[in-house]
């Protein structure tokens, strides 16, 4: 896939989550567009998986700890052949097992999320086990900023620098805001960087938004030897359709129909500048 | 100490379930790289620092940080280790809830989650201290099995069971030392109730440590009534073994349960609403902590307390049994 291919898949995608949350009219809508350029990245340039052989005990692991942003998750998947893309036709519907939240009963989900501030932890457990082991896969997760408040994460935090996991990943989609507001006013996260990097952690901060970006600080190994690497992704929630962008409505708010067809006028003309 | 000489006459005194926990583990360390014991700043407690200086690499401490423990705990499990999660039952089956039902239960990695110095074990340090709510929230958890040991021999036999169990499961104890029951009976299973002794007259369900008080109140009820009581080590609460509440109940027989766990939600309620729903009318009274700020004390002074203990269960038989004193 060249540059510009995965620069339009960027695209495809966010088109294909709106269309999915239309369709289940339900859906974190603000949160899968902030983080669709990540998993975007991880899935087409980083990650060591195969969607036929998803098994493999070598395979790089993704934990998504965001877990409610799983039309991202679920249609980067299903794009890339985890499954067919038809199935998400069943987004939410009764008894589909593609729910509102990542499960293992779709091929290529390592985990079922949904309880924030518990990847990281699953996550140290995998790095350690990797460790152990002598593998060199990677381990990565994916943190939203508002689940930053929860305690959990900082146990976790501190317990991968005191085992020093260069093996471990975690990005953080930086889009500053969470259902009540702006993370400053709900809970204030900042400064991230100084309290990862108080804990131990090796720190880069990218354009989540740019694939280049995130490609260079994903596929380049930890930070530093000897450090889990947190990837702080400057994100914008909504990012891509201009009436989303940065509007709180939108963390799970469900176009109408004009809105869908204006959102989906936006990504086709977005297309046509790349 | 009239019940001491029972214990001395009638059975084999062994020692704490937690050491054999611990020695265990040592053993299947030694023939298997795979087992990790996770710990929360608990090697002390769980008696296991000979393991980590015999396997310094087969031990992971995550400090005090129960739900770090059990999310770790879990990564391991997803990743192939037979990692056990060892911390006092109190935090464990409460602070890491949710890590339980999520990380665990539902994500279906099999953690062996151990709960040490369970019960009232931790008697007189109190209720931050008491785990006597365990049996209920775990019960509440879909993919979970539940096991309280009554004896050396289970204690081992669950802990190399759970080691071979690709299934979450969580096993209770305490540190007081523990007679042998029924010795010659050497089967076990998860799921499937052990019978320490045998009679027609009356059933006594018990499981972890109130197993051998009530092996004691059988043996009170003999020797002073000529009562015949079948004592059962319900050492699986979840799995419930409902063949055995059929076989026990088919006589029409009274039946007692007993439980170091507040009545609420723990392994009478469990009996009762299996009995009940399919239509045994045995007389039937549940005993275990009530629903109260817990008396402190040791170990053994809260279950005289409560009632947990040979003289206590002896009482209630002879009233579900109608005897006159």
């Amino acid at each position: 896939m060249t540059d510009k291919e995965l620069q339009l898949k960027s695209i495809h995608l966010r088109k294909m989550l709106l269309k999915y949350i239309y369709k289940a009219k339900a859906g974190h809508t603000g949160g899968s567009l902030s983080s669709i350029d990540i998993l975007n990245v991880l899935y087409n340039r980083v990650l060591h998986v195969d969607p036929e052989n998803f098994k493999d005990p070598n395979r790089d692991r993704y934990i998504q700890s965001k877990g409610h942003c799983v039309e991202a998750l679920f249609s980067t998947l299903g794009d890339r052949g985890f499954f067919p893309e038809s199935d998400l036709e069943t987004l939410c519907q009764y008894q589909s097992h593609y729910i509102g939240h990542p499960t293992k009963k779709i091929n290529g989900v390592e985990q079922n999320t949904g309880g924030l501030g518990h990847g990281l932890s699953i996550c140290v457990g995998e790095a350690l086990a990797a460790k152990m082991d002598g593998k060199a896969h990677r381990v990565f997760t994916l943190m939203g900023d508002g689940e930053l408040a929860e305690g959990s994460n900082w146990e976790a935090a501190m317990t991968g620098a005191h085992y020093k996991l260069d093996n471990l990943y975690a990005i953080l989609d930086y889009n500053k805001q969470q259902i009540t507001g702006d993370n400053q006013d709900v809970m204030n996260t900042a400064p991230v960087r100084d309290k990862f990097e108080a804990f131990g952690w090796a720190v880069k901060e990218v354009d989540g938004h740019n694939l280049k970006e995130l490609e260079e600080a994903l596929n380049n190994g930890p930070i530093q030897e000897g450090k889990p690497s947190l990837i702080i992704a400057h994100t914008i929630k909504g990012k891509g359709v201009s009436y989303m962008e940065r509007v709180l409505k939108w963390h799970h708010g469900v176009p109408t129909p004009e809105q869908f067809e204006l959102a989906n006028m936006e990504l086709d003309e977005a297309a046509t500048l790349i | 100490m009239e019940l001491d000489k029972i214990e001395e006459k009638e059975l084999i005194m062994g020692k704490a379930n937690l050491e054999v926990f611990s020695e265990t583990m040592q053993d299947m360390a030694a023939h298997d790289r795979d087992i990790i014991a996770v710990t929360s700043d608990s090697r002390g407690s769980g008696k296991l620092v000979p393991f980590g200086q015999k396997y310094p690499e087969q031990i992971v401490e995550i400090g005090i940080a129960e739900q770090n423990l059990v999310g770790v705990a879990a990564g391991l499990a997803s990743a192939g280790k037979k990692a056990f999660a060892v911390s006092p039952a109190c935090f464990l089956s409460a602070r890491a809830l949710e890590q339980i039902k999520n990380d665990v239960a539902y994500s279906d990695n099999p953690v062996k989650l151990i709960g040490i110095s369970a019960g009232v074990s931790y008697g007189a340090l109190g209720t931050t201290h008491h785990s006597l709510h365990d049996y209920a929230v775990l019960r509440a958890i879909n993919n979970m099995t539940i096991v309280a040991p009554a004896d050396n021999f289970e204690t081992e036999m669950a802990i190399r069971k759970a080691a071979e169990l690709d299934k979450p499961v969580y096993i209770r104890f305490g540190k007081k030392a523990m007679p042998f029951l029924n010795p010659e009976d050497q089967s076990f299973e998860f799921g499937k109730g052990r019978v320490v002794r045998r009679g027609d007259d009356l059933a006594i369900i018990a499981t972890g440590e109130t197993v051998y008080p009530s092996w004691q109140a059988a043996k009170l009820l003999e020797d002073e009534y000529g009562i015949k009581t079948t004592v059962v080590s319900m050492h699986t609460i979840k799995p419930l073994d409902t063949d055995l509440l059929e076989e026990l109940s088919a006589n029409g027989r009274p039946i007692i349960t007993v439980e170091e766990h507040m009545v609420n939600g723990g392994l009478g309620e469990a009996c009762a609403s299996y009995l009940l729903q399919n239509g045994k009318t045995n007389p039937f009274r549940i005993i275990a902590i009530p629903d109260e700020y817990t008396v402190t004390g040791s170990q053994v002074e809260i279950f005289n307390h409560y009632g947990i203990s040979g003289q206590g269960i002896m009482k209630n038989a002879k009233e579900l049994l109608k005897l006159e004193v």
